[in-house]
This record gives C-alpha cells, sequence and structure tokens, in this order.
C-alpha cells in the first residue's frame, strides 16, 4: 500500500516536471530572454504565476525551460554511467577473482576518491565551465555506482543454476553477460537510475549555483538560485520557487525509484543499500 | 591484522600515487604557461623567462610532477602564481574553517541521525516512524545551498540571531567562530542526517530480526534492554561507514555552502585559484581533499577489521 503511494506520488511529481520541459520547447507563458526592468520582482499573481525576476523575466517561464536543463544533463550522466559502468561490471563480474577483476574495481575506488563536485573542479579548470563539462563530470561519477551494482548483482547470479546450464551448454562468458545475466539486472538498473537522475538533478543544480554548471542565457534553476541570493531578502518568490522545483523533481524520482523498488521486489523493502552509494555532490 | 594493515596502506599509497598523476596530467594539459597569464599580453620576453625560472615551470613536465609530490610530501605545496605566497600558508589558513565545519555538520548530523533512526526503528509503521521517513525523504531531495539561503534569511536577516555570512577568526574567540560556523554547519547536515537516519533505521531492523536479538529476549531481557545491549552495537558498522564516507564528502560540499556564507574556507579557495588561472592551488587543494578522502575510508576500514575480524579477510 505505502509503496505504491510511493510510485504514484513519484510518477505524478516526474511527469509533471518532465511535460513542463517537454511543453517549454513549443510554448512558455512568456519569452525567457525578454528582459523587462519595468516589469522587475512583481509578486506571484496575476499576470506572473509565479511573479518576474530582477530582469523582469517570468519565473514560472524560466522554471519550464530550466526543467529541460536539468533532465538533459542528468539524463546524459546517468547514461554515461550506465554505459561505461554497467559493461565495466559485467565483465568484472565474468572474470571474477582475476587481475582484471581487480583492476577494475581498484579503478573504481579511485573514481570514488575523488567527490563528483571535484571532478567537475577540475575539469572547470581546464575546459572552463559549461552545461557540457557538468555532464561529463556527474557521468564520470555514475561510472563505478553501476560498475560496483552490476559487478555485485551479477555476482550472485553467475552463482544460480541456469547459468550453470548456459555454461554446459557451452556459450562464453561475454554470451551470458548479454544474454542472461543483462536482462536480469535491468529492474535493478532501472531503479538505481532514478536513484542516480535524482543525484544528477542536486549535482546539476549545485554545480550551475556555483556557476560551473550552464552558462546564460541557458536557464538553470540552480543558476536561478545563485542570480537571485542577493534579493532574497525583499523579494522572497524568487528563491523559493526555483529551490521548491528542485526539491519537488527530486523528491519524484526518489519516491519513484523507491516506489519502482518496492514494485519489483517487495522483500528489498526496509533495505536500501543502494543508498550507501548517495555521493553529495551538494 | 598487521598483514592486513601492511596491505590496506599498500593500495592507499597506490590510490593516491595515481590519484595524483591523474590531477597533474589533467590540470597540465591547460592551454597557456601561468608565467604569461601572470604578467599579461605584453610581457617582456625575459620576463617571462625570469618568471618562470622562478616558479620552477622551466623544468620537464616529469620534473615538475616529481618536484611537486616531493614537495608536499615534505610540506612544500609551492608558490601560489597569483599571490607569491607559499601555497601551504594560504591551505593551512582555509582549513582552520573548512575543517571544524565538516566536523561540526558531522557533529549535528549525528546527534540528530541517531535518535531519529533509532526511534523509527523502535516504533516501525508508527507515527514516529511514519514522520522520520517522510522526513527524511524530504530532507534527502532539499539542496543544501538552498537551505542555507533559506537560514540566512530566517536567522540572519529575520531574527538576526546569527550573521548572514564571513568569518571572524579563531582569534575573536571559539564562540564567536563556532557562531558563525553554526548556520553553515546546519545546512550541510540536514542532507547527511537524513541519509544517516534511513541508514540507521534499516541497518537496526535488520539487526533486529537477528536470531541472537531473539536469544537475548528469550533470556529474560526487555525489548529496551535488548536494542541497548546488543543490537545497537550491531547495527553501527553500516552507519559508521556511511559517516565515514559523509565527512569527506562533507568536506567537498562545504565547497558550495562556503559560496553562499562567503566563508573563506578550502572552497572558495578552488574557485579563486581556478579564476585566477593559480594552478598550482587548485591541483594542490584537491590532492589534499582526494587524500582526505582516502585516508578516512582507510581508517574505517581499519576501524572495522578491529571490531569484527571476519572483514579481514574478505579485504
Amino acid at each position: 500500500m505505502r509503496s505504491k503511494r510511493n510510485l504514484i506520488i513519484g510518477a505524478f511529481l516526474c511527469t509533471v516536471f518532465l511535460a513542463a520541459a517537454c511543453v517549454s520547447f513549443l510554448w512558455t507563458p512568456y519569452d525567457v530572454t525578454q528582459l523587462n526592468i519595468a516589469n522587475k520582482f512583481k509578486p506571484p499573481g496575476y499576470p506572473h504565476m509565479l511573479g518576474t525576476d530582477h530582469f523582469g523575466r517570468d519565473i514560472f517561464s524560466m522554471l519550464m525551460v530550466g526543467a529541460r536543463t536539468s533532465i538533459a544533463v542528468a539524463l546524459v550522466a546517468v547514461s554515461i554511467g550506465i554505459l561505461f559502468g554497467v559493461p565495466l561490471g559485467l565483465f568484472a563480474a565474468a572474470n571474477r577473482n582475476t587481475l582484471i577483476d581487480e583492476i577494475i574495481m581498484r579503478g573504481n575506488d579511485l573514481v570514488f576518491a575523488f567527490p563528483a563536485l571535484l571532478i567537475a573542479i577540475m575539469i572547470t579548470a581546464v575546459f572552463g565551465p559549461g552545461a557540457l563539462n557538468a555532464i561529463i563530470a556527474i557521468g564520470i561519477f555514475n561510472i563505478p555506482v553501476f560498475a560496483r551494482l552490476s559487478r555485485a548483482a551479477a555476482l550472485s547470479l553467475w552463482e544460480r543454476d541456469f547459468i550453470l546450464s548456459a555454461r554446459v551448454s557451452g556459450k562464453s562468458g561475454f554470451r551470458i553477460s548479454v544474454e542472461h545475466i543483462l536482462p536480469n539486472l535491468l529492474n535493478l538498473l532501472l531503479v538505481q537510475g532514478t536513484i542516480q537522475f535524482s543525484l544528477g538533478v542536486l549535482a546539476e543544480a549545485g554545480l550551475s549555483f556555483v556557476g560551473l554548471g550552464a552558462q546564460p542565457p541557458i536557464p538553470s534553476w540552480g543558476r536561478m538560485l545563485a542570480e537571485s541570493q542577493t534579493f532574497f531578502s525583499f523579494a522572497s518568490h524568487v528563491v523559493i520557487f526555483p529551490g521548491l522545483a528542485i526539491v519537488l523533481t527530486v523528491l519524484g524520482l526518489n519516491l519513484l525509484g523507491d516506489g519502482l523498488r518496492d514494485y519489483f521486489d517487495p522483500r528489498l523493502r526496509q533495505n536500501m543499500p543502494q543508498k550507501k552509494n548517495q555521493s553529495s555532490v551538494v | 591484522m598487521i598483514r592486513f594493515i601492511a596491505r590496506r596502506l599498500l593500495s592507499l599509497a597506490l590510490t593516491l600515487l595515481i590519484a595524483s598523476v591523474i590531477i597533474f596530467l589533467a590540470l597540465e594539459v591547460v592551454p597557456g604557461d601561468p608565467a604569461s597569464v601572470m604578467l599579461g599580453v605584453n610581457a617582456q620576453a625575459d620576463t617571462v623567462a625570469a618568471l618562470k625560472e622562478e616558479l620552477g615551470l622551466n623544468v620537464a613536465k616529469p620534473v615538475r610532477y616529481l618536484n611537486w609530490v616531493t614537495g608536499m610530501l615534505t610540506g612544500d605545496f609551492g608558490i601560489s602564481y597569483t599571490y607569491r605566497t607559499p601555497v601551504r600558508d594560504m591551505i593551512a589558513d582555509r582549513m582552520v574553517i573548512s575543517f571544524p565545519l565538516a566536523l561540526y555538520a558531522l557533529l549535528l548530523s549525528t546527534l540528530i541521525a541517531f535518535p531519529a533512526g533509532i526511534i523509527a526503528a523502535t516504533k516501525r509503521g508508527a507515527v514516529a516512524d511514519l514522520s522520520v521517513m517522510g522526513t527524511t525523504q524530504l530532507g534527502i531531495a532539499i539542496p543544501n545551498f538552498w537551505f542555507a539561503m533559506i537560514l540566512v534569511s530566517l536567522f540572519a536577516i529575520k531574527l538576526q540571531w546569527f550573521s548572514a555570512g564571513g568569518f571572524p577568526g579563531w582569534e575573536a574567540g571559539f564562540g564567536a567562530g563556532i557562531k558563525a560556523l553554526t548556520l553553515p554547519a546546519i545546512a550541510l547536515a540536514l542532507p547527511q542526517a537524513s541519509i544517516l537516519a534511513r541508514v540507521m533505521r534499516s541497518s537496526l531492523l535488520d539487526t533486529l530480526g537477528e536470531d541472537f536479538i531473539r536469544t537475548a529476549r528469550a533470556k529474560g531481557l526487555t525489548a529496551r534492554q535488548a536494542l541497548w545491549h546488543h543490537a545497537l552495537r550491531n547495527a553501527l558498522i553500516p552507519v559508521l561507514t556511511i559517516i565515514g564516507l559523509q565527512f569527506s564528502f562533507l568536506l567537498a560540499g562545504a565547497i558550495i555552502v562556503e559560496n553562499v556564507f562567503y566563508l573563506p574556507g578550502l572552497g572558495r579557495l578552488i574557485f579563486q585559484g581556478i579564476t585566477q588561472r593559480d594552478l598550482i592551488v587548485v591541483e594542490s587543494v584537491v590532492m589534499l581533499l582526494v587524500f582526505a578522502v582516502v585516508m578516512v575510508t582507510f581508517l574505517v576500514d581499519i576501524a572495522y577489521a578491529a571490531v569484527d575480524p571476519r572483514l579481514r579477510r574478505r579485504m
């Protein structure tokens, strides 16, 4: 019951956030590139639902466009993690207890020694700030998360009888990994992917907040917060709403992840081993 | 145990070595040399050459790498390209803010998370549990810099209990320093406490389901006694790992929160280094943070192995 509720609330919040991003390509209530200083700091109400910022831009419209940035950065970063991490993990599991396995796992530990924010800072120092570099930084951090997860899950699968029969029938480690192990990991990957997605949204917001993420004029929730920091005392709506957008999105993704996990495997309900990889970029 | 520690030490040294190579290589591919950047476009060639000589930039890269690493081992982090002061002193000045801040936040997070996690686990399914789970779900979703901004507006601007930012320095007294770090520490602690409370709860729930707890109850201990004498100690193992991880994340995570509060900590130093192309500062601070992360992980591993001999073999 509780898990269903998580799933429903999570899916609802994620849908709203996704829809806002999609609709923003076609329509926003106001043009976000249009500056109208005379109209600045309008409080929430009519005609600006969530008010306007220090340049007179409509905050609701900016949040819609900002959702695009969040989704794009987090989605690509999670994809990088899955595309590189899962094959590495499967490969390590197929060659378990060999030198190559050891090297892959120690390599993962090495990446974990660099908190994502540090990777982002180094990349920024070299290539300059930008959305692309934020993606790479968050993506690199995601690789060991997925590598560890898929290795651990694959290791236990390798002990199972159906894998043994596949080996007896002469399939190579590679074929077993692709045909038998991977399909059994999909649920797990979906759950972890959702959680990493939420961390990606938080990370993107944090990086943009300190100016290492998306650069103007690309709207981003984190930068909206950074720009409005000084106006908080007299126009609190410019700070409240972008923050709420981040909170609701991350909350939605986390609830969706928890809900999916319970849905796929009710036994996992109370332990949450995945959470151990929670990084805090922010 | 000694063999275990030796093996872990070896892997620690190797990790640090590789990390230092990566950091050096990553930051050395940056185009343009610091000496020309510092002196500007109109600089005379011989001035640039003299500065390069002074900064030790005119030797081959492998030599520079060796100089950097051996320098750090002896506590000499080089000279800042921008300020011409020893990087070591700059880092030391900032460390006295960032390090206590991370510790303070960790302390707060633990003080909140332990009771919350224990109550949630012992009152499973009750209102207390549901409210802890709900609050922590929210706590994980709140970006700490946003929370920091809200804290500032509430406690610094409206109520004026704390100053909105800056740091008076420890010379102003321990109390004044702690006061300046309180809001940043709360902002940092919130998400960490949420994660920790959830880990505490689930770990305790697992332990409470174990046979030895049933045995303890069967021999006549009350639920409370079984919890305090048996369950809690065993539940602490995963919790300790998370605390170890959190300390390093707090050191790095402070980078963003320091910006909100204008605290002159390591985070601000790193940003300054980037904007001023002061690469030696960036390299050294990144290396230092990586060292902190690796060191804490190592200590947690050792602490575990000391407590639980089964873990010595597994690694």
